[in-house]
């Protein structure tokens, strides 16, 4: 049940990108085509949860024990960097096709602020190891739900006229924005 | 003050700014700009993690191998905005408190490491220096803009003066999440209309 509720609240009612502004940047930039912003989100949910197993267990085995809470940004910044690194190595060699569908955006992750928010929400919510590593994931498959469907609704437009006074990121913001307000219909499930 | 360096101090305000024109550090912009004030604390933390930052860059840029000079930048950063973080956990706690998690995310904001790769690893001290204090200075303008118009809209006031009457209720959508887009949305419009008419006369 508790992992339900986490789901829940992660992927629909505190959604990641359009309540709490994690990962703008690549909902804005990646988002012109569902295929790529699958692509983006696939990477991100892998990236994601496992750099939260890393921080997690570095956060409990070294930093808490001694008292080096303060070296968290740090840390945590720079473990992400290596693994995104690991990730991409490990990938090219274990297998080529996911590589080819995840390459381009790998090296896009590291600069995500939604993973190194999402590793720094973890320990600051004091959650256990499980559910730690279930928050972290239902964070990113939130993104991945709202990018998705920011794609698809990003694609209609491409075919409608738009003012000019809205064209380019004026019409994308306001997009996001009817977007998220149709996330707060949300609100409230699950406390 | 000779004309490049007055250049490089004026690029970020209006021509290059961060938020306006280069679309760069959204996440705290939209995620923080909920009040006047809230949006003026988070600007002037990233304005001195910037300065700290482009100094520390500019005077180790020679020494720093070309390999691993991303890295590199992410730990200065990384350092700059853990001190800034403990000084206003220190100092300014219900701002600190306020800001949250957006205080140690400002080491992944485009705009700091942007300005350390494009700027800072090129230029001498003096001229990283003017360099960030007008990125700063542009960021911090458009946040708090941001933050008034949202404060006014959404809460009926002005860096928490409220000129509200009895009985009467602000729009409360827009210090929440989906009014930060809408705001930022029609702030560049009357932004880009404002320049393209400037730029005609």
């Amino acid at each position: 049940m508790t992992y339900l509720l986490i789901f829940i609240s992660a992927v629909l009612v505190n959604n990641i990108v359009l309540s709490q502004f994690l990962g703008i940047c690549p909902f804005l930039g990646v988002s012109k085509k569902i295929s790529t912003a699958l692509g983006m989100g696939v990477a991100v949910m892998f990236v994601m949860t496992f750099s939260t197993l890393a921080t997690f267990l570095i956060y409990h085995t070294l930093l808490k024990p001694y008292n080096l809470e303060y070296m968290t940004t740090i840390t945590f910044i720079l473990v992400i960097a290596a693994l995104v690194q690991m990730v991409e190595i490990i990938i090219k060699k274990a297998s080529p096709p996911l590589y080819q569908a995840l390459g381009i955006f790998l090296p896009l992750i590291t600069t995500n602020c939604a993973v190194l928010g999402i590793a720094i929400l973890t320990v600051q919510k004091d959650y256990a190891l499980l559910p730690g590593v279930c928050f972290a994931l239902a964070n990113a498959m939130g993104f991945t739900l709202a990018i998705v469907i920011f794609a698809g609704i990003r694609e209609r437009l491409a075919y409608t006229k738009i003012p000019q006074v809205l064209q380019g990121t004026p019409i994308s913001l306001i997009t996001a924005g009817l977007l998220s307000m149709a996330f707060m219909g949300f609100a409230g499930i699950g406390r | 003050m000779d004309k490049t360096s007055l250049q490089n101090l004026t690029r970020g305000l209006v021509a290059e700014n961060p938020i306006l024109v280069m679309m760069l550090g959204m996440c705290p912009t939209l995620g923080v700009s909920t009040s006047a004030l809230n949006g003026l604390g988070m600007g002037s933390a990233t304005l001195l993690v910037l300065l700290f930052s482009n100094a520390a860059i500019s005077l180790v840029k020679d020494i720093i191998p070309p390999l691993v000079r991303i890295p590199s930048y992410i730990v200065i950063i990384a350092t700059i905005v853990t001190v800034v973080d403990l000084l206003m956990a220190a100092y300014l706690p219900a701002l600190h408190a306020a800001l949250g998690i957006y205080i140690p995310l400002i080491v992944v904001n485009c705009i700091i490491l942007g300005r350390a790769e494009a700027f800072a690893s090129k230029n001498t001290l003096g001229q990283s220096l003017l360099d960030a204090l007008g990125m700063g200075i542009g960021f911090t303008l458009a946040l708090t803009t941001l933050g008034i118009i949202r404060e006014i809209l959404g809460n009926g006031s002005v860096f928490g003066l409220s000129f509200l009457g009895e009985g009467e209720s602000p729009i409360l959508l827009f210090i929440m999440p989906p009014g930060a887009f809408l705001a930022l949305a029609f702030m560049i419009i009357v932004f880009n209309h404002l320049r393209k008419r400037e730029a005609k006369s």
